[in-house]
């Protein structure tokens, strides 16, 4: 049910583990539902200098989490609060109908990562917070 | 690599299997139904395997009514039992373990105004006589418990159940189509009314099934048509599958001694393994193998989620089975490790093993070291896992 892309990704996944000094982590899903991300990030000045995920879920989960903090390294933060989950689905040429949560999944754990960032410097919210979940 | 620990989903057709079947393709090809030569050639044949299933589960050759398979023989068996018996009573007794094609089909009958319980099983995936005989009103018309667990392996104590509904005299069927060839069966002895199977389970080919219903049964016919088996089931006749699910029979139980010493003796082997060199696992079912399927490991992970576990497992040419929501592409995790107890974020993080009689140690060895590859690569990368290291649990 996988292509060809998501399995590439899933058996070499980039960007795993987590950054001790971070300036940001986003942690978002629950066990209950089988899907857990958590995306910590390095900024400096407002540019993602590094990113990294653990994730408990599905090989599609691991996919996306690996494709999304690829997609905002050397990005600013307004342009990572950009990336939509179908951009991560497109760069993994498409995910199967009940996988696309995961990508959603994988959004929000970039949001919510840069909302800590914004949260510990002091600045306003970024917009459509209220959405986000954290557990 | 290219191992193959799914058995309980599907077995390769024998070559033996295989080659009994050919014939029946080319040339003796036809109709079973037929009055000439063809149709003689092709029913010879059909009655020749329906006497191979008698003789394989205890019963005559007029009591086995060939089928698609397994989902087939459980709807006809089950509703035909309702529809035929609704006058007498509307109740069903059933267990919350059994295979889908039980409980969606209680379930429809639910729809149409029929009561069914669900039994509890305990922690290991029983059901006991005892609770099948509490349930027992004066309009229950039909008992169905599965003979073997195709998840967790639990066979259950069909026997005393059988017996339980003699005495009070329902109806009882049971889903044996995870245990045929596994199992030592016998209709008379096991108080069996009816019995579902299907060839592709035991080194016979998909599309092959019986419904196994005791004479003096009645039931309504499944399919409207022909007069095929005693005008109870119409359609064609699958000659070839039918040949082929009467050789599958006939070598299953002629090998299932030496068959199941071999992968009871890899099983073992694996689940010591395992338990000795992964932490954080629970093993799932019965935990006395002579109560479970010779073939069947069920384990869950903790910390980590099944599908990446089969699809880590399947990267290392390895096929095993899930029972975890994503698997499946509902959002579920499986209602059978449900029903027994084990925790949803448990449930999410577990994978069935079942081998098979060409299974190999090396195999198993291999499956083994990749398998705890993958499950401290997955723990690595688990935001659950650092937890355990520090302080809490789970989050």
């Amino acid at each position: 049910m996988y292509n060809q892309k998501v399995m590439e990704v899933f058996a070499n996944p980039q960007h795993m583990g987590f950054i001790e000094d971070n300036d940001g982590v986003g942690k978002v899903g629950n066990a209950t539902c089988g899907d857990i991300m958590e995306i910590s990030l390095k900024i400096k000045d407002d540019v993602i200098t590094d990113a990294k995920f653990r994730t408990f879920g599905c090989a599609a989960a691991i996919a996306t989490s690996s494709v999304a903090t690829g997609m905002v390294i050397g990005m600013t933060v307004e342009e990572a609060l950009k990336l939509t989950n179908a951009k991560v689905v497109e760069y993994l040429e498409g995910l199967p109908p009940q996988k696309i949560h995961c990508s959603v999944l994988a959004e929000e754990a970039i949001k919510a990562a840069i909302e800590n960032y914004y949260e510990r410097t002091g600045r306003k919210k970024a917009d459509g917070d209220g959405e986000l979940k954290y557990v | 690599m290219r191992i193959y620990l799914d058995n309980s989903a599907t077995t390769y057709t024998d070559p033996e299997v295989f080659e009994a079947m050919k014939p029946y393709f080319f040339e003796t090809y036809g109709n079973g139904s037929s009055q000439h030569f063809f149709g003689r050639e092709a029913l010879a044949a059909i009655d020749r395997a329906r006497e191979q299933v008698a003789a394989a589960i205890g019963c005559k050759p007029s009591e086995v009514y060939f089928t698609s398979g397994g989902t087939e023989s459980d709807n006809w068996a089950i509703k035909g039992a309702a529809h035929a018996f609704a006058k007498k009573g509307r109740h069903i007794i059933t267990t919350r373990v059994e295979h889908p094609a039980v409980i969606k089909t209680c379930e429809a009958l639910e729809r149409e105004g029929f009561e069914v319980t669900y039994l509890d099983v305990d922690g290991e995936g029983f059901v006991t006589p005892e609770a099948v005989e509490a349930a027992i009103r004066p309009d229950t018309i039909l008992i169905s418990v599965m003979t073997a667990n195709n998840e967790i392996g639990t066979i259950e104590p069909i026997r005393e159940i059988g017996a339980v509904a003699k005495a009070h005299k329902v109806l009882f069927h049971t889903d044996a189509v995870q245990a045929v060839g596994n199992v030592d069966i016998d209709v008379v002895r096991d108080n069996i009314d009816m019995l579902s199977m299907s060839a592709h389970k035991f080194y016979g080919p998909k599309g092959a099934g019986v419904l196994y219903k005791r004479n003096g049964v009645k039931i309504e016919r499944f399919m409207d048509g022909g007069e095929q088996e005693r005008n109870m089931r119409a359609s064609t006749l699958n000659t070839p599958g039918i040949v082929g699910l009467g050789k599958a029979i006939e070598l299953a139980v002629a090998g299932m001694e030496r068959n199941n010493a071999h992968i009871r003796g890899l099983r073992d082997y694996f689940v010591k393994q395992v338990a000795a060199r992964i932490p954080h696992i629970r093993f799932n079912g019965a935990g006395d193998f002579s109560k479970r399927l010779p073939g069947n490991a069920n384990f869950s992970f903790e910390y980590i989620e099944g599908e990446s576990i089969l699809m880590r497992l399947d990267l290392a040419g390895i096929a095993v089975s899930s029972g975890s929501a994503c698997s499946s592409g509902s959002l579920e995790p499986s209602y059978v490790l449900l029903s027994i107890g084990v925790p949803i974020e448990l449930a999410h993080g577990s994978i069935r093993f079942s081998f098979g009689k060409s299974n190999t140690k090396e195999e198993t060895d291999y499956t083994v070291d990749q398998l705890c590859k993958t499950v401290e690569f997955l723990r690595e990368l688990s935001p659950l896992f650092k937890n355990v290291k520090g302080e809490e649990k789970y989050v």
